[in-house]
């Protein structure tokens, strides 16, 4: 989930406000799936991370491209409404009560020994780690991930030396937008959620993004890590209410004492 | 006393010392120029001077006074105004607000100031674009524009960077008269130029700079004939025109 | 120009006699966005430091107010002062951690929506201020009690902190202040050279901008009788802020009230009329619209863009 943003941004510098909403039709679109198709969520996130991909491919050509020249502020403001747009055509569309989907491995546990292991989630964390990964791969090893990384490094010299860099931010958006399209439909079992849950989860996004470095890959997994730890402690020593606060004051802290993050370069 | 003193001035980058125990003043109604090839530190002085970077050691003295680690305003607020190499205005602000903004740090109330920017203005020949706002000039204009902006504060001291590069010759010529008048006024320039023919008819002095060290200093006759200057600059065309 | 504001304002003045009490409901609500809008316009707007988390001001300035009331008996009337000044040091602080370490632009942004999250999290769990639940307010209908019987008393109460909003902005404005403020959000670093102590003014913007906020928090108390932190801490409620200056035009002296007027009777009517039936939420989708529309095609609002045209037909005529 926080690698798309940082691939966003890290390529673009444009700051989306509307992934946490994203992901959420992410949500919604798998559970529409498992109701009407009866798709296993664990299966459809593939499908559910091509829609999300076609859609931030849409959202990109039709408006953020418009403002790539832009100071910062109209980008923000921006990606707030379309995040505004998405929440309520979803309140519209599915109503405010928090829903699930239904998944048979949603339910299941494993036990190793004295241990059970929520299945759920173990799959989820094995696919994060396999797109990661896969990412990784793309960005390093194929030409249209160079480009990428180039562009994300050097937007001028990139348009020099001939990359097409309207089509590196296309792909970057959509491919943004179709990991948390995947992460969407893999939590949907998880995580109950509503049209309002987008909000928190671009601001969980942001701070995840923010600690582990803006344009970092390794630092949006890492940033991941960090925050989870930090919310799950702050359940288990605070009140469960105020985990968030936890992640909240991390925050805080880090962009006090070092906005780049923990592994990013300073950005202009 | 000189009015502009500076000693020992370090500043390093990481791995790369920019600006190399540079020490040089510039006196009352000087005009000093700065210059040297590309990436000898130039800039960096000036932003080491108008309180922008700090430097790693050194001392910088306005009119007796200590500067150095001053915050940018409070440097202004003293006397030493600067230009950007890359013009900064305010494009949305008229040309007159732009100039007012300077003007405002002498005269808090808004009348005065105004009365005091159209003025400088006038000086400059920008009266007639008073209204318009500072995204629609030309170029040559917006140099103009930083320039006054930066008169506006009344400074004992201006610092001028590139203020030249990218005019054709009747810009020169027409920029050279008014860094004169200026001079003329009794503010001292330090100027960092790559025209040579506008350094080398304005200044009185200057300072040759390379790989952030003082590699020479002295007239404009002297200069152009050193040939540590002439070592450091070989290759650059701007030089040959400097040599008579 | 200044003819017709004055004849605006006696028209509204007026109005209350000529209204039904539900669009007077709808107006105090115009009115107090306005307000709103107006004193995150001065940060916001003239300084050009985007804030999202404003909502925090207003819970602080409510709940000191209200707590104040509850449980100190201290009328209202003096109870918003001190919200006021809370709310200004919670701006100092914000201000000073942001702009002390040099947080521009969007990690701006993300502090103060973390900030007023924390203090949301933070009121949930103190069951002292009454927890998730929030806050209620006995009806007493005392003016002593900063409660009215007559809706028009609110009328013209919120109408007086719109006016009240727009004087400060409008003093700031034509002074050093405000040229100073528009100088820092064009270019800092320019400014600051130009011998414009940034920091300063920045922190002077945002406490005021904090305190006024803070002041309508305790309105906002008091005429809806009921403060949950999820409301007035949340971030629906700083997005309805910052949305009708945005809209309106940031950084000018009608862009929140136009804005206000523009947006607050489409959310009240759709919210009446749709909610009704299930629709929830539609008039956020014309926000979130008309947001996108402003952003693409008219990004310094609608009043300035009102007034260029004006100009123009002005010219052609």
């Amino acid at each position: 989930m926080a690698v798309g943003l940082t691939l966003i941004f890290g390529v673009m510098r444009v700051v989306n406000f509307a992934h946490g909403d994203m992901m959420v039709w992410g949500m919604y679109l798998a559970y529409v799936l498992a109701a009407r198709a009866g798709l296993d969520p664990y299966l459809s996130f593939a499908f559910c991370a091509a829609a999300l991909f076609v859609f931030g491919l849409a959202v990109q050509r039709g408006l953020v491209d418009r403002i790539v020249d832009a100071p910062h502020e109209m980008q923000i403001l921006l990606m707030l409404g379309v995040a505004l747009v998405m929440e309520n055509v979803a309140l519209l569309v599915f109503g405010p009560e928090p829903i699930r989907v239904r998944s048979p491995l949603g339910a299941a546990t494993w036990y190793l020994g004295p241990l059970y292991v929520d299945v759920a989630r173990l799959v989820t964390f094995g696919v994060a780690i396999v797109l990661t990964a896969a990412l990784w791969l793309f960005l390093y090893r194929t030409d249209l991930g160079r480009q990428i990384r180039a562009a994300a490094d050097n937007p001028y010299g990139a348009l020099v030396i001939g990359t097409d860099v309207r089509r590196v931010y296309a792909a970057a958006f959509g491919i943004g937008a179709a990991c948390v399209g995947a992460a969407g439909a893999l939590v949907s079992p998880i995580l109950p959620f509503q049209p309002s849950t987008g909000l928190a989860l671009s601001v969980t996004s942001f701070n995840i993004v923010i600690i582990g470095g803006m344009g970092s890959l390794p630092g949006a997994f890492v940033g991941g890590v960090l925050v989870s730890v930090a919310e799950s402690l702050g359940a288990v020593f605070l009140k469960p209410s105020l985990k968030e606060l936890a992640s909240f004051s991390l925050l805080i802290l880090i962009l006090i004492v070092r906005p780049s993050g923990l592994f990013g370069r300073r950005a202009s | 006393m000189a009015l502009l003193d500076v000693r020992g001035l370090s500043r390093r980058f990481g791995g790369l010392q920019a600006v190399r125990d540079l020490s040089f003043s510039v006196g009352e109604r000087e005009i000093v120029a700065l210059i040297g090839p590309n990436g000898a530190g130039k800039t960096t002085v000036f932003s080491l001077l108008s309180g922008f970077l700090a430097p790693d050691s050194g001392d910088v003295h306005l009119g007796g006074q200590s500067i150095v680690g001053r915050k940018p305003h409070a440097v202004c607020a003293l006397g030493l105004a600067r230009t950007f190499q890359i013009v900064r205005p305010f494009p949305k602000l008229t040309v007159l607000e732009n100039v007012l903004i300077g003007a405002l740090v002498r005269h808090p109330h808004r009348r005065d100031a105004e009365a005091h920017a159209r003025g400088v203005l006038d000086e400059v020949g920008l009266a007639g674009k008073a209204s318009q706002p500072a995204g629609t000039l030309t170029l040559s204009e917006r140099k103009r524009l930083e320039l006054s902006r930066a008169l506006a504060t009344e400074p004992r001291l201006l610092l001028l960077d590139e203020v030249m590069a990218g005019l054709n010759s009747t810009e020169v010529e027409r920029t050279l008269d008014l860094v004169r008048a200026i001079n003329a006024r009794g503010i001292a320039v330090l100027l960092i130029e790559h025209v040579m023919r506008a350094v080398m008819s304005l200044a009185s002095r200057i300072v040759v700079l390379n790989y952030g060290e003082r590699i020479a200093e002295g007239r404009p006759d002297e200069i152009a004939s050193d040939r540590r200057v002439i070592e450091a600059y070989l290759g650059e065309p701007d030089v040959d025109a400097a040599v008579p | 120009m200044k003819w017709a504001g004055a004849l605006a304002v006696l028209g509204l003045l007026a109005l209350p006699l000529a209204l039904s009490s539900y669009a007077l409901t709808i107006f105090i609500f115009i009115f107090f966005y306005a307000f709103l809008g107006q004193a995150w316009n001065i940060v916001g707007g003239y300084a050009g430091q985007l804030s999202a988390g404003h909502a925090a001001f207003v819970g602080i300035g409510g709940y000191t107010a209200a707590m104040l009331s509850i449980e100190h008996g201290v009328t209202p009337w003096i109870g918003m002062f001190a919200g006021a000044v809370l709310a200004g040091l919670l701006g100092a602080l914000i201000g000073f951690l942001g702009f002390r370490f040099g947080l521009r632009g969007f990690y701006f942004v993300l502090l103060t929506v973390a900030f007023a999250e924390v203090c949301r999290i933070l009121v949930s769990n103190i069951d002292a201020v009454g927890g998730a639940l929030g806050l209620y307010i006995t009806f007493t209908g005392n003016p002593r009690h900063f409660q009215f019987q007559d809706q028009r008393a609110y009328y013209y109460i919120a109408f007086a902190l719109m006016l009240f909003a727009t004087g400060v902005a409008a003093l700031i404005e034509r002074r050093r202040f405000g040229m100073y403020l528009r100088a820092i959000r064009e270019d800092e670093t320019a400014a600051e050279a130009a011998g414009v102590d940034a920091f300063r003014y920045k922190m002077l913007a945002m406490v005021v901008s904090s305190s006024l906020t803070g002041l309508g928090g305790s309105f906002y108390a008091f005429y809806l009788f009921s403060l949950q932190p999820s409301t007035v801490f949340g971030i629906p409620l700083s997005v309805e802020i910052i949305i009708r200056p945005i809209i309106g035009g940031a950084g000018t002296l009608v862009g929140p009230i136009l804005g206000s007027f523009i947006l607050t009777p489409l959310g009240e009517l759709s919210r009446h009329y749709l909610g009704q039936s299930g629709l929830h939420g539609a008039h956020l989708v014309a926000y979130g619209l008309l947001l996108i529309a402003v952003v693409l095609f008219l990004p310094n609002g609608a009043y300035p863009w009102l007034r260029a045209r004006l100009a123009r037909a002005g010219r052609a005529t």
